[in-house]
Parts: structure tokens; sequence; C-alpha cells
């Protein structure tokens, strides 16, 4: 009566429901909460002045192009300059063996429309972005995740987990891997690890999706490899020009072995005609016109401050049992709870107390997490976030006091277990 | 327009947990009475609110803020302050109605044993005696909630004893007080009170079957995971036992214009279980779906609503 097609529905959309999380953030955005739960990049120092000028020639010169359809593989300036950018990263490519795509992460549901069929497995990060889970489960892909520690993930586990799936006759189509700075963990791949998961592509014939939205942004240390510059049959690179300059462009790409790339050109065809075009004519004025790499070094030092504000706030005001990773570059910290406290059930007090942050449930298909919570450092500034961590620390002060008032947290598990979580647990 | 309502100011959002749906039901609210050619404002509840008050043309305010402070009757206090008449209930009363501690212990109707604690008593005089004391006094199942908040948000239905520290916890996280009642086993149905100017009335009861069994936040606010039957499938007996009670807790808790009370008819009859002063406005929401069941545009009651709120102006300080 309410919704007269509830029967008529996909099954797939059946997960598709609001939920008491969810609705809690939408307190997040009001100016009085510090959000460490969204992953907005800070664009608010952008040349936003000598961009319009740019964009207004563009229009006017070549408005009628710029504003036409276009090609449904992507124009074949922007895939120019595209391999350009991936060049950065030591990775050689030909501008043919790109799709463009609507962000990265339509590119990622293109890569899962071609790949799957319902019922198959993706190996995933253990924990993974929480955008590609959703992603895999509207294609009714069963996901499998995979141990990481503070070096990414470990092999043994990735060799163990294939070998269960294809005792269990299951089909692996890929494994979707963030080899830098993580979503949400913050954790970067090292060299070898890097080298061992190729390895063992090779060795149980296995696809990768490597997903590279913050490769640029490193703000400590030396940039490493990405997984395509080492190995170019078995890898499909995605990336983005959201991070590198700003989101509502909505490009970025796939970088695919030609047969797969003619796959997802047809089914870019079939979803969008051709990605955005305008986006990608902008994009390409930035490029020509702008020092995109001076932007993207301004970039890595406004997220140096933010992220040494968030370690300096995490170290003044996390309680005793506490642990957080360290991240050298991208967005996120991962921050493990002492025992007992549950990161979702304690999300209320926190908005009440005018901090937000993403339970670590969101990023596991399997209801690990609950010790968990994600924090971003990539839109607050630096005073801000640590504000958020004095109020965090508050809150998770008063959750152990009931906790405690309660009995829970010495050693008895309130909601699940979470002793054999997988999630990195580094100091 | 046939503006003769002057401006509608419909204010949703605010910070308490319900923001999401305040929201909701404030565009479901604005657009139906834009619908009916009035001129509307819509407005969060911020620091410009004050400003926005005093610089409108001849105000009248429909607060659709679900929990905290627009449901606890402060800012109903702040519009009498700026003598702004609006629809609903005053502070005073809201704050009765809004507190499940103070509402049920007001009531001549039947409800639920029923206690409410702080956290801090806990804290003080040890969990463990009185958890035992609690189930031992109001038996198994319970419910538990946090008293000032809506939504289902932290409530937990209790069927051991085992299960109440977590959920006094879960109740906690949304304020320092819950309260504990016994479970009352039965059909949940909804009571909608109007009164545009001819008394209060009782809109046909709205029968709720969650499909997944628990009316929780998923199973309100998802259209299609709950079946709402309309008019709830009661005898004419329990129907009116039910309007009944309605009406008696409109009444006694002295509320105005508007208000939905939450009912389960046990096996020996209609039982309280809480009222709202602001009830939801959304597309799956209880009120629009009584009014819908009456045969009653929920556009036209909307600005049957406002003209009342309109013709009486502001409220005193003092009720």
């Amino acid at each position: 009566m309410l919704d007269p097609w509830i029967d008529t529905y996909a099954e797939r959309t059946h997960g598709l429901t609001v939920s008491a999380v969810r609705a809690l953030f939408s307190v997040a955005n009001r100016p009085e909460v510090v959000s460490l739960a969204g992953g907005m990049p800070n664009i608010a120092d952008l040349p936003r002045e000598a961009i319009g000028e740019a964009m207004a020639s563009l229009i006017r010169e070549r408005g009628t192009q710029a504003m036409q359809y276009g090609s449904g593989q992507g124009e074949p300036f922007m895939r120019e300059r595209i391999t350009e950018v991936m060049a950065e990263e030591a990775i050689s490519a030909h501008p043919d063996d790109i799709v463009v795509s609507c962000g990265s992460q339509q590119a990622l549901d293109l890569v899962t429309r071609v790949f799957c069929d319902p019922g198959d497995v993706i190996l995933a990060e253990a924990p993974s972005y929480v955008g590609a889970i959703g992603t895999f489960r509207a294609y009714q892909v069963q996901i499998v995740h995979v141990a990481m520690d503070e070096f990414g993930i470990i092999p043994e586990a990735l060799r163990e987990a294939m070998a269960a799936c294809k005792a269990a006759g299951r089909r692996v189509k890929f494994l979707y891997t963030i080899p830098n700075f993580q979503n949400p963990t913050g954790v970067t791949q090292t060299l070898q690890r890097r080298r061992e998961l190729i390895e063992i592509a090779h060795e149980t014939d296995l696809l990768i999706v490597e997903d590279n939205p913050y490769g640029l942004l490193t703000i400590e240390g030396e940039p490493t490899p990405a997984l395509r510059s080492m190995e170019d049959e078995r890898v499909i690179y995605l990336g983005s020009f959201s991070k590198t300059f700003a989101p509502g462009f909505r490009v970025g790409w796939a970088l695919a072995p030609h047969g797969v790339r003619e796959k997802l050109t047809l089914a870019q065809e079939s979803a969008t005609l051709a990605p955005p075009v305008f986006s990608q004519f902008a994009i390409s004025t930035y490029l020509d016109t702008f020092d995109w790499r001076g932007q993207i070094q301004v970039y890595r030092d406004m997220y140096r401050d933010r992220r040494d504000a968030m370690l300096r706030g995490l170290t003044e005001n996390m309680p005793q049992g506490s642990t957080w990773t360290h991240p050298t570059g991208g967005f996120f910290v991962w921050l493990t709870l002492p025992e007992g406290l549950d990161s979702q059930s304690m999300l209320p007090r926190a908005v009440s107390a005018r901090v937000a942050y993403v339970p670590g449930t969101a990023f596991y298909a399997d209801g690990m997490g609950s010790r968990n919570m994600r924090l971003s450092f990539c839109f607050p500034t630096p005073e801000r976030i640590i504000e958020g961590t004095r109020r965090l620390g508050e809150v998770l002060r008063d959750e152990l006091d009931t906790l405690h008032t309660f009995g829970i947290g010495t050693g008895e598990h309130l909601y699940r277990d979470i002793t054999s979580g997988p999630a990195p647990d580094i100091t | 327009m046939s503006s003769d309502l002057g401006t509608i100011v419909v204010l949703a959002g605010g910070l308490s947990h319900e923001r999401d749906v305040s929201l909701r039901s404030g565009r479901r609210v604005a657009q139906a009475l834009r619908d009916r050619g009035h001129h509307v404002v819509e407005s969060d509840v911020n620091a410009s609110l004050a400003d926005l008050l005093t610089s409108t043309d001849d105000p009248v305010v429909f607060p659709v803020l679900h929990g905290g402070d627009g449901e606890d009757g402060s800012l109903r206090q702040v519009l009498d302050l700026f003598g702004v008449p609006y629809v609903g209930s005053t502070g005073p009363a809201s704050r009765r109605a809004f507190d499940k501690s103070i509402a049920t212990a007001l009531l001549d109707v039947p409800t639920p044993e029923q206690v409410a604690l702080p956290n801090s008593v806990f804290r003080e005089l040890g969990a463990k005696a009185l958890v035992e004391a609690v189930t031992e006094r109001l038996g198994l199942p319970l419910m538990v909630k946090p008293s000032r908040s809506g939504s289902a948000l932290g409530c937990t239905k209790v069927t051991s004893t085992a299960g109440l520290p977590g959920a006094m916890v879960a109740a906690y996280a949304y304020g320092e007080m819950a309260v504990l009642e016994r479970f009352i086993e039965g059909t949940e149905v909804a009571v909608s009170v109007v009164d545009v100017g001819d008394g209060p009335r009782a809109l046909p009861a709205v029968e709720i079957r969650p499909r997944s069994g628990v009316y929780d936040y998923t199973a309100r606010y998802t259209a299609g995971e709950t079946r709402f039957i309309c008019p709830a499938e009661l005898s004419d007996e329990v129907a009116a036992g039910c309007a009944e009670i309605a009406l008696r807790v409109h009444e006694q808790l002295g509320l105005r214009d508007l208000s939905r009370t939450d009912i389960v008819v046990g096996a020996d009859g209609p039982v309280f279980i809480e009222t709202n002063v602001s009830p939801g406005m959304t597309e799956t929401s209880l009120l629009p779906l009584g009014a819908e069941a009456e045969g009653e545009d929920f556009g036209e009651l909307c600005v049957a609503l406002v003209r009342q709120a309109y013709r009486r102006g502001p409220s005193d300080l003092k009720e």
C-alpha cells in the first residue's frame, strides 16, 4: 500500500534499506559536529578564480565539442593525459588500454559487471572500502575477506583463501585491493608484499583489481611502485582525479589488458553512452593550463598537517588500550578500541558529543569490525581534528565507564566475538 | 498565492539523533502546504533561526522536529519568547509527553509496569543487584528504552537476564535516563489525535506489522519493510478502547492540535506505550496513514492545523 512495487523489485535490491547508523550521519554535516566520518577531500584552496576563467574560455571556444556526446571509451586526449598522470607512479600504459569512467567507483562497477555472476567470489582485504562492498553486493557476489597486517595483505592468508574457495568449488573472479593508504586502514602494502601478491596471482591464476585513488598523496617517505607497474597482464588498475584534483567532475578510469578493456568499453557504452564529456574537457583544460603537480604537492603538505594533528590528538586523548595505524598518505586512520567497546552502539553517544566517525563494521561484509572505527583527517582543519579527538576521547571514557558499571569489558564480550578480528592492530 | 496564513515556517532538522527523519517529515509537510498555495519557508534549527523569526512577515511555525530540543519543549518555549504562533503542544506539555518516564507516571490509562533509572544510579549502587531486582520485579521479556528518544533508537527487547546489561548500555548511549518496562505481547497500533478547532478526535488506528517482526528504525523508514493495516484489524470495542486511550492521553497531558499515541493491544486489552507531540510525517509515517484512512487529505489537514495555530496566535509562557 505504501510502496506498490515492493514485490516487483529485483532480488539484489533487498539489502537496500535505511539504517539507524546512516541516519545518525545526517547530523555529521552540521557545523557543530566535528566529522571524522567523511572521506571528502579538502578542495577549498584550489585556485577557483583562475579555474573559473579557464572553464569560461573552454565553453566559449570549444563548447560545441565539450557539451556534445563523446566516445564511449573516453576522449582520446583525456586518455593521453591519464597516461601522463600514471607515469608519475612508474606505470607505462597505452591510451588505448584506458577506459574513462564516472569516477573510479563506476570503473569498479563496470569491472564487477563484466566479470561477476551472482554467487561468484571476490577477495578483498579485511577490512575493505565500504563503497566497493556495496558494489559487489549489488551484483550478488560473495565477498571473502583476506587478513592483512601493517604491511598489507598477508600472502599466506591469500593462498589459504584461494585454496579454500577452490576446495569449496567456488570461482574466485578477482582480488580487490587498495595497496596505498588503504581505505579504511591507511595501511600501505610493502614492495615485498606486492611482489608476493603478483607471484601468488601467477601461481593461482588470479586477477588483481588495484584501486589506487590516493596513490599520489604520499605524505611521508617514498611512494611504493604500483602493482600495475610490476605486472600488466594480471592487473586491472583503477585511478581517479577525485583526490588529486576534485571529485565533482566524476572522472576516473580503468587501465586494463586489451581483452578486458574491450568488454569495459562495451559495458560503458551501454551504461552511459559516454562518460561525462564536459568533465573530461574540464580536467584536460586543468591539466594543460595549471601546475597540477604543484597542486598535488600543496595537497600533500596540507594533508600531512592534518594527519599529524590526528596522530597527536589520538596520542593525547585516547584511553589506554586503544591502538591506531600510522598512515604515510591518504585520508584515514584506523582505530582499534579497548576491549569491550563497540563502535557502532557508541555512535549515538558520539553524535550527542558532536563528533562523528564511521563504525568499523561498515568495512566488513561479515559483521566484523565492531571494535574498530575509521577516522578521516582529510576535511576538518588541524584544530578541529584535535578537538574531534578530544570529544571522542570523552565519549570512549564515558562508554567504558558505563560498560564497567554493567560488568562488561572485563573479558566478557557483549555483542559478538571480536577477538578473532583480522583487523590490523598497530601501535 | 492565497497566503491568508502569513508565512509558514516549517522547522525541521535539528541536532537530535532523529535529524534525518525530521528532514524527511519537514520536506513532506512543506511541499503539501506549498501545493495548496501557501507561502512556506523551510528552516533548520540553528543560529540564524532567531533572525528568521524576527525578519519574517507574519510568521506561523510548523515544528516538525523529532527528538531532543524539538520535542522536549525547549524550542517551543523559544517560539513563545518570540511571540510566534505555532502548530502543536506548548513547551511544558511537550516536556511531559516526551520523557517516557514522566508521561507514563502522569497518565490514568493502562500502562506497562515501568521503572526509570539514570545511568548514575547503577554506577553508584552497583548494577548487579539492581539488574536482578528489575528482572524479578518486572519479569521477562522487558523493553529497555532511552527515556528521551524516538524512532525506536536505542530500544531493545530483552528476553534473558544476561541480555539486560547490553540493552542498558545501548539505551544510555542515547541519554542519561533509561526506562525499563514489562514487554506487552500483542498487536502494535498507533492512534493519532488531531484537533483543528472542533475538539480532539482520534483518527483510525493503524496496525503495524513489520516483516522482520521488530518495528525498529529500518522497519520504520524503509518503504515496504512494514505492512500497515488501516484501519487496524480490531473489534469495534477494542478499536474504541484504543481511540479512548489516545484521546485521554492527549487530554491528560494537556496536548494541543496533534499527537500520536502508540498502543499495544495485549491479552488484557489496549495498553499505552508512548506518545509523540511531533509525530513523523514521512511517507511511511503513521499519522498521515491514519488521516488517509479517514479519507482526509494530508495537505488539507496540514493547512487546517496551521490555520488553527495562526488564529490562536502566540501562546502564553505559562501555558
